[in-house]
């Protein structure tokens, strides 16, 4: 089967515009596109961690043997492996969610409009002062 | 054959014709409004003015002055009567423009910034940063988007002013995306189609610039005004005509010949030194300094570049920081589109043209003496642009004479009775014209590019910045044989679609015909004045030519030049002084 | 240096062609020329038949975007030096229906543009004889950025979603109509929100942002939508959280 429709043959004096199809792999040809559609992608990620700290929260309020299984489900290669790449795309969509709010947000003060990075900077600040925290939390002994 | 029918239709959809269309539309909503354009409006070469526009608005100001500074700018040959309406109206133009959104450059307290300009006495020109005519092109156009009356045919070609019972009835236009040809009917026309820098063949104005509303007129019947009035700009890149602005040479930027001399003290413009002065040397006025690039070349002391004999512009001991504060937009220009540094490089420049003080004969509201049709902007010639126009003239005068033309084409129309079905006949004799003379034609043996390109060397070389007798009898001969080739064109394109070979034709044959009305104009002009230069008659005559040249297209399809008295009112003619009076006493 | 280059023009008749094809021409090679220089040239001297559009050649009038070797570009602003040795691609821009060679029809941004109420709208004009609108140089520059727009098209080329959904309303007519809620003097914002908030406008854009990074005038249009975004997800809020504020 042919793949674009077929344009009728031209008419006098009626313009016959040619209408090129997008193809299905446009996100390949241009590595913007490419991490255009990652970062779309990295929302599936981003679920992943969340529906895991649901099941985690609730392997903890059944008690020690459920959480203890809800670990060795974590140590599953496979799950550990996921969760490696969920890791990355977590952190590349913070990072453009980060960056995103410098251009979303355009606050004025006296006038000038606050540059970009005073926008973003304080988010990815937090963002390392609360991992830090919690890294503290959890790794002191 | 399709025809629409509608009141009012504008030929070119730029700033006048735009505003010309608002008016008609706040005027009366009932009538109907065709804006027939060649390009989208947003197209138009109103978008690369880049000063700004001229309005008395400060205290210290006056209605008067920025009169007098217009009609000595001139040279006298501004009507007298058309430049008060014209100062008059302008500012609140400006401030009409302002209303529908124009992005104006500000005061910190809110009000119209302002800034000087050359030939003007006091800071009078509304600016929007360095991109005016393109905010108030868009401004206009986007507000024309609110009235429902206003009908476009955006990209159509109009080929010939439909003329019966005396009076201009509509036009036939080609839809250049169909290739259909139509006639469009109105009981009144205004051209707007802009100037014909193309007809030379180094110009600041864009590709659409070819004259075709001066070309239709002149057909029609309608007369062309003071064509022999050409504005040259002295700094213009060769090949591109991009211009450089004065500021260049204001922030002590340096002309200098192929020796690397600063030519411009050889030619009664003072001495040079490190820091600019005032009306001397580099800031001397832009004819004297577009005259002394011939003499200069004549002595054989310019540069050879690809496109003809250039001289440098060097802007390099100025330094990087000062042109990146002072002339970002030159920089920018000169790298952008033209691949050469001026923190690094001496920029090749030469008198580029500029604009046309001349144009279809018009009263002060717009109204040619044919019946039905007016004109506005730099298509037409009311007149307040005498034999100079003064810079952030022209921007106004669009605004205010589109307004006034819009107004009268609308009363016009209201009481014009209706369109006569005769001049059908005339749109299919036009359309099997452009039929046998272009798309069927398969004998044809000239290339239209060829035929362009000796027109524009004939211009310069027989009516460019100086002119003399034989120079342009030369030309005349010349462009009439040109005339005669052109009528033996062979298009490579024979499409319907979008054949921009085909307009390429009809533009060329539009300015041929404007070629020629300048030429004789210019012949039979026997005296310097403003922008018209003859070496062999180097004095005015205010005896003889205080008269605005009117050329009327004759039988044989010549130009036939006659006389009409300069309307003066309150100033009568004086000495056009430059400059300081120590430059003076030095240059006399 | 080689003294010329070579240029692969995708051509186009739809009177003779079923679909656009490329045919090479062979031009001189200068250092100062752009690539309309090079079309303008073949047009001239080899085949007055190339069909594109062009006018000011200085970047303002937006005529002559096309794709080079793929890109959106200003042809008049992108130099042959920039690619020599090698040959370049010229190709009519991408995402819009091609009308001949290297024009394309721009009629539906026309449309979606004019749906945008692009003009001032006040809730009561003041006579032009009471003087100007006052406006600071800041009120200015909060939307000057997105008034640079020369309806050039080549964001409309770069976004791929306009490519895929036809209806949606685009970088350009949203950067503009932004251009006007933005401006201190505009009392219309209200107007354009019925639509602005579509899913086929501000809701559509996924912020790919190559719209921004094509853009010759860097209005950044993709910024101007995500702005729009939050100020409409905001009204939103407050309209559930103070259903009575009438705003």
């Amino acid at each position: 089967m042919k793949s674009s429709v077929a344009t009728p043959p031209y008419t006098l004096n009626h313009p016959r515009w040619y209408r090129k199809r997008v193809s299905t792999y446009w996100w390949l040809l241009r590595w913007e596109y490419l991490r255009f559609v990652l970062r779309e992608i990295s929302s599936v990620f981003v679920a992943w961690f969340v529906v895991l700290t649901i099941v985690q929260i609730y392997a903890v309020s059944r008690g020690p043997d459920a959480y203890a299984e809800f670990q060795d489900f974590l140590k599953n290669p496979f799950v550990l492996a996921l969760n490696v790449i969920s890791f990355f795309f977590v952190v590349f969509h913070s990072i453009t969610w980060f960056n995103l709010s410098a251009r979303a947000m355009a606050i004025r003060i006296g006038g000038k409009r606050v540059p970009g990075f005073l926008i973003s900077g304080p988010n990815f600040a937090a963002w390392l002062v609360i991992s830090a925290l919690i890294a503290w939390l959890l790794l002191r002994e | 054959m399709d025809v629409t029918t509608h009141d009012v239709l504008l030929v070119g959809g730029g700033g006048a014709g735009l505003r010309a269309a608002i008016a008609v539309s706040e005027l009366n909503p009932n009538l109907k409004i065709a804006v027939v354009s060649k390009v989208y409006p947003m197209r138009s070469h109103t978008v690369s003015a880049e000063g700004g526009a001229a309005g008395v608005i400060k205290s210290d100001d006056s209605l008067d002055e920025h009169a007098y500074d217009t009609i000595s700018g001139g040279d006298w040959l501004c009507d007298q009567d058309a430049v008060e309406a014209f100062v008059n109206e302008a500012p609140q133009e400006l401030l009409q423009l302002e209303h529908w959104g124009c992005p104006w450059s500000r005061q910190d307290d809110g009000h119209i910034a302002v800034r000087p300009f050359g030939g003007m006495k006091k800071m009078r020109t509304w600016f929007a940063a360095d991109k005016t005519g393109f905010h108030m092109l868009h401004t206009l156009f986007q507000t024309t988007m609110k009235y429902n009356s206003i009908f476009r045919y955006d990209e159509w070609f109009v080929t010939k002013l439909l003329v019966d019972d005396g009076r201009v009835q509509g036009v036939v236009a080609i839809e250049l995306m169909s290739g259909k040809i139509q006639a469009i009917t109105a009981k009144s026309v205004i051209l707007c189609a802009g100037g014909c820098g193309r007809v030379f063949p180094f110009t600041t104005n864009a590709s659409i610039k070819t004259g075709d509303g001066m070309g239709l007129a002149y057909r029609a019947g309608a007369p062309l005004k003071d064509m022999e009035f050409i504005q040259y700009h002295p700094t213009g890149l060769p090949f591109t005509g991009i211009l450089i602005t004065e500021a260049a040479r204001a922030e002590g930027g340096y002309l200098v010949n192929k020796d690397g001399y600063r030519y411009l003290q050889d030619y009664n413009l003072g001495t040079p030194t490190a820091k600019p002065v005032l009306r001397s040397m580099e800031l001397g006025p832009r004819d004297r300094l577009s005259q002394a690039f011939v003499k200069e070349q004549e002595k054989g002391r310019t540069i050879d570049g690809p496109y003809g004999p250039v001289v440098h512009l060097d802007l390099r001991h100025l330094g990087e920081k000062l042109i990146n504060a002072k002339l970002p937009f030159v920089r920018e220009l000169c790298t952008k589109y033209q691949n050469v540094d001026p923190v690094h490089e001496l920029i090749p420049v030469r008198p580029v043209i500029h604009y046309m003080m001349g144009g279809v004969s018009t009263d002060i509201n717009g109204a040619t003496p044919l019946p039905g049709l007016f004109a506005a902007g730099e298509v037409a010639c009311v007149s307040i642009n005498g034999a100079n126009r003064l810079g952030s003239n022209s921007l106004p005068e669009l605004l205010v004479f589109g307004a006034r033309a819009g107004k009268a084409a609308a009363e016009f129309a209201s009481s014009a009775k209706p369109i006569s079905n005769s001049i059908l006949a005339q749109a299919f004799d036009e359309q099997r014209r452009i039929e046998n003379q272009f798309l069927r034609n398969t004998t044809g043996r000239e290339r239209t590019s060829t035929i362009r390109e000796e027109m524009q060397q004939t211009m310069e070389t027989s009516a460019g910045i100086y002119r003399t007798e034989s120079s342009l009898a030369a030309g005349a001969k010349t462009l009439r044989h040109l005339q005669e080739r052109s009528d033996n064109l062979a298009l490579d394109d024979h499409s319907l679609t979008f054949n921009t070979d085909l307009v390429a034709a009809l533009e060329l044959s539009f300015m041929l015909d404007v070629a020629e009305s300048m030429v004789q104009s210019a012949l039979q002009r026997t005296e310097s004045r403003g922008a018209h230069q003859r070496t062999d008659f180097p004095k005015r005559n205010d005896e003889k030519f205080l008269a605005h040249s009117v050329v009327f297209r004759a039988a044989d399809g010549r130009p036939r030049v006659e006389y009409l008295p300069v309307r003066i009112t309150r100033w009568p003619p004086g000495e056009r002084v430059y400059g300081q009076p120590a430059q003076k006493a030095s240059a006399s | 240096m080689a003294d010329t280059i070579k240029l692969e023009i995708s051509r186009y008749s739809p009177e003779t062609d079923a679909a656009p094809h490329f045919q090479s021409f062979e031009v001189p090679f200068r250092r100062d020329w752009v690539v309309l220089d090079a079309l303008n040239y073949i047009k001239d001297k080899q085949d007055g038949s190339l069909t594109y559009r062009w006018s000011c050649r200085m970047g303002i009038c937006g005529s002559c975007g096309m794709l080079v070797n793929g890109e959106p570009k200003l042809t008049c602003a992108t130099f042959l030096a920039d690619y020599a040795p090698a040959s370049i691609r010229v190709e009519p821009l991408r995402n819009f229906p091609i009308v001949r060679d290297l024009v394309i029809a721009m009629n539906d941004f026309m449309r979606k543009f004019q749906k945008m109420k692009p003009w001032l709208i006040r809730k009561e004009e003041k006579p032009v004889s009471e003087g100007e609108y006052l406006q600071t140089p800041e009120q200015l520059d909060a939307y000057k950025q997105f008034s640079m727009c020369i309806n050039c098209m080549l964001c409309y080329a770069a976004c791929p979603v306009y490519g895929l959904d036809p209806l949606f309303a685009g970088p350009a007519a949203i950067a503009l109509a932004q251009r006007y809620n933005l401006d201190s003097r505009d009392q219309g914002a209200k107007d354009r929100f019925p639509v602005l908030s579509q899913h086929d406008a501000i809701w559509g854009c996924t912020f790919v942002g190559e719209c921004t990074r094509v853009c010759p005038k860097h209005v950044d249009p993709a910024g101007a939508i995500q702005q729009y975004k939050l100020t409409a997800a905001l009204d939103w809020v407050k309209s559930v959280v103070m259903p009575w504020g009438g705003k």
